[in-house]
């Protein structure tokens, strides 16, 4: 296989909440011998947030984000599923939409660039899954996973709606989405069938409707326990937020105890490939990961 | 998808329930037989023609255009009259489950009270609402680019799929919910309305209004007309900012202060956006924001991470910005 190479967008919760998520996701990546450059320029998605304040400025900025993977010719790989339904978003309004396009390029003229529309863009977990594969991601496992019950959770931003995926992401059918499952299994792990493993886990009303917030996580997060689940893993950080850092406020809701550990998708991966527990980061999650 | 077999015997199960009779719901299996071209609804039929005639389903145009036949199998909204069924048993491995839309509002088998999704209708008046003269003598004319910005919310048909899809208005039953917040937007947008800032006015109340949406797609996935609700929910946003209706509150100032970190960082500021958004409520935070930094899990100010050429972001930030809270 020719080396993968990929424009690595990391999203701001990568650089901050999560840093474990980076750390992980650079030691899988070197595991398995793929070239990640790192987008430094690029800034903030808007998080589906400032989409809803100023729709245009949204697609400007993740328009300019493009156009630095553009410009090394390489396909742009999102670690966050709301940074990648936003990047892609933007990609397919622009592809679709002539004069919306034009109107963002006269902007991003001012700055001396210009989005063409030559990147694809689609997240880690699928250049894992499709481009490198699962059987050479099971070729390199050292420690196989065969002991834990792992239960996925897919998150919303990288299942729906399948116009988008099918056109720039796993493409997965969102109410049988198997990607997750498939890595659990060639990473000789058990993967846990759940009804609740491709529901929304409610981050981005935490602020103003906690209880909805609260309530969607914790009925996740009591489903996969009752189905026998020893960790859950998420290629999401926004749902790894709500999952891990506020896992005792959706157990209150449910009136229920949850002592669940979350992993994030690479370090399921960097888990199963021999990474070390400074790569992994296990040390920056809030509930406790005993492995 | 490929539709490779043209016949097929199947076991599908169906939910069974009487409000009149039965104390609990339960599930009964049909052994079925399924041609290539056959729909959900023949799937329907077939089970009370030639199984049990008390089978109960509300069906009607069978062109997809009277919203009557929406159910659930295996958990996918779907509209019965337009569900090819050879489809549904690749995608399900041969296993079918038909459920009503919502179990909990179940009267007979398939047969739902959809009486929240017709107040919540109701409460948007999804209708134009102007003083129209009895006797015109001109027609009220719109221009394509009026038409145009109606997208295509009106084609909805009110047959509950997104409605009923939606993971918030499961657990907080005040949510409008994707189906009303697109009729809100259909008549706000049209130039002959003249209630439009009376609707934007009551889609930006919390706990039922467009900031209660959690952004799942799910209503995107499940509409059969492919009118792709949560757009128009986005559009109700901006226009709340855009007719000055967006109070300061922690909602709108969540979404707009994203704007803030932007221009200093170009990366968003986690830990400044929620004092930002929730202003003295911060305090609630606290012991969560400990047990984060006890982790590693905040960047404090000074250490703020910012991306490189900076400079173009704050431009463009500058050229771009059209809205104002």
């Amino acid at each position: 296989m020719s080396q993968l190479k990929y424009a690595l967008y990391t999203g701001c919760t990568a650089r901050e909440s999560t840093p474990e998520l980076l750390s992980s996701t650079l030691a899988v990546a070197k595991k398995l011998g793929i070239e990640l450059v790192l987008l430094d320029e690029a800034s903030c998605c808007g998080a589906s947030h400032l989409q809803d304040f100023d729709e245009f400025l949204a697609y400007v900025l993740n328009a300019r984000n493009i156009c630095y993977a553009e410009k090394h010719g390489l396909t742009m790989v999102t670690i966050c599923n709301t940074c990648q339904i936003n990047t892609a978003m933007t990609k397919h309004k622009l592809d679709h939409d002539a004069e919306l396009r034009a109107r963002v390029n006269e902007k991003l003229a001012e700055v001396g660039l210009e989005y063409k529309g030559t990147s694809e863009v689609k997240h880690f977990l699928y250049a894992l899954v499709d481009d490198y594969g699962l059987e050479a991601i099971s070729d390199k496992v050292t420690t196989p996973l065969s002991k834990y019950n792992i239960a996925p959770f897919y998150g919303c931003h990288n299942i729906r709606p399948s116009e988008l995926q099918n056109e720039s992401n796993g493409g997965e059918n969102p109410y049988v989405p198997t990607s997750l499952d498939r890595l659990i299994e060639a990473l000789e792990g058990n993967s846990v069938d759940y009804e609740s493993k491709n529901k929304c886990c409610g981050f981005h009303v935490d602020l103003q409707a906690p209880e909805t917030s609260n309530r969607l996580t914790g009925t996740a997060l009591v489903d996969a326990i009752d189905n026998n689940a020893d960790m859950v893993v998420t290629p999401c950080p926004l749902c790894h937020l709500n999952m891990d850092v506020k896992q005792h406020h959706a157990a209150k809701t449910m009136g229920r105890d949850v002592e669940l550990p979350i992993l994030h998708m690479p370090q399921m991966v960097g888990l199963a490939l021999g990474c070390t527990e400074a790569e992994l980061g296990l040390k920056h999650h809030v509930t406790k990961v005993a492995l | 998808m490929s539709r490779k077999e043209t016949h097929k015997k199947v076991t599908v199960k169906a939910f069974r329930f009487n409000a009149e009779t039965d104390y609990l719901p339960y599930y009964k299996q049909y052994e079925l037989e399924v041609g290539a071209d056959d729909l959900v609804l023949d799937l329907l039929n077939q089970i009370k023609w030639e199984h049990d005639g008390s089978f109960s389903y509300r069906r009607s145009c069978r062109h997809g255009i009277c919203g009557a036949c929406g159910i659930k199998v295996n958990g996918k909204p779907v509209l019965a009259c337009k569900q090819n069924a050879m489809e549904l048993l690749e995608l399900f491995n041969n296993e079918l489950v038909f459920e009503p839309q919502s179990k909990k509002r179940a009267m007979k088998d398939m047969i739902i009270d959809k009486k929240d999704f017709w107040d919540k209708h109701e409460a948007v008046q999804p209708f134009v609402v102007a003083d129209i003269e009895e006797h015109p003598e001109h027609e009220t004319a719109m221009s394509i680019a009026q038409v145009e910005n109606i997208l295509d919310a009106d084609y909805c048909i009110q047959c509950g799929s997104c409605h009923y899809a939606c993971p918030a208005l499961e657990v907080n039953e005040d949510y409008l919910g994707p189906a009303a917040l697109t009729a809100a937007y259909r008549f706000t947008v049209d130039p002959r309305d003249e209630a439009g800032m009376e609707r934007l006015e009551l889609t930006a109340q919390m706990g039922s209004g467009v900031w209660d949406c959690v952004k799942c797609f799910e209503c995107a996935q499940a509409c059969p007309k492919e009118i792709n609700p949560i757009e128009k929910i986005t559009k109700l946003h901006n226009l709340q900012f855009e007719q000055k209706v967006a109070r300061s509150n922690v909602a709108t100032r969540h979404a707009e202060g994203f704007v803030h970190s932007i221009k200093k960082h170009g990366i968003l500021d986690e830990g400044h956006l929620v004092a930002y958004s929730e202003r003295a409520a911060v305090v609630k935070h606290i012991p969560e924001a400990l047990a984060m930094f006890k982790k590693g899990k905040i960047v404090m100010p000074w250490n703020m991470p910012k991306s490189k050429n900076l400079d173009e972001i704050q431009k463009l930030v500058e050229i771009s910005q059209t809205n104002k809270l």
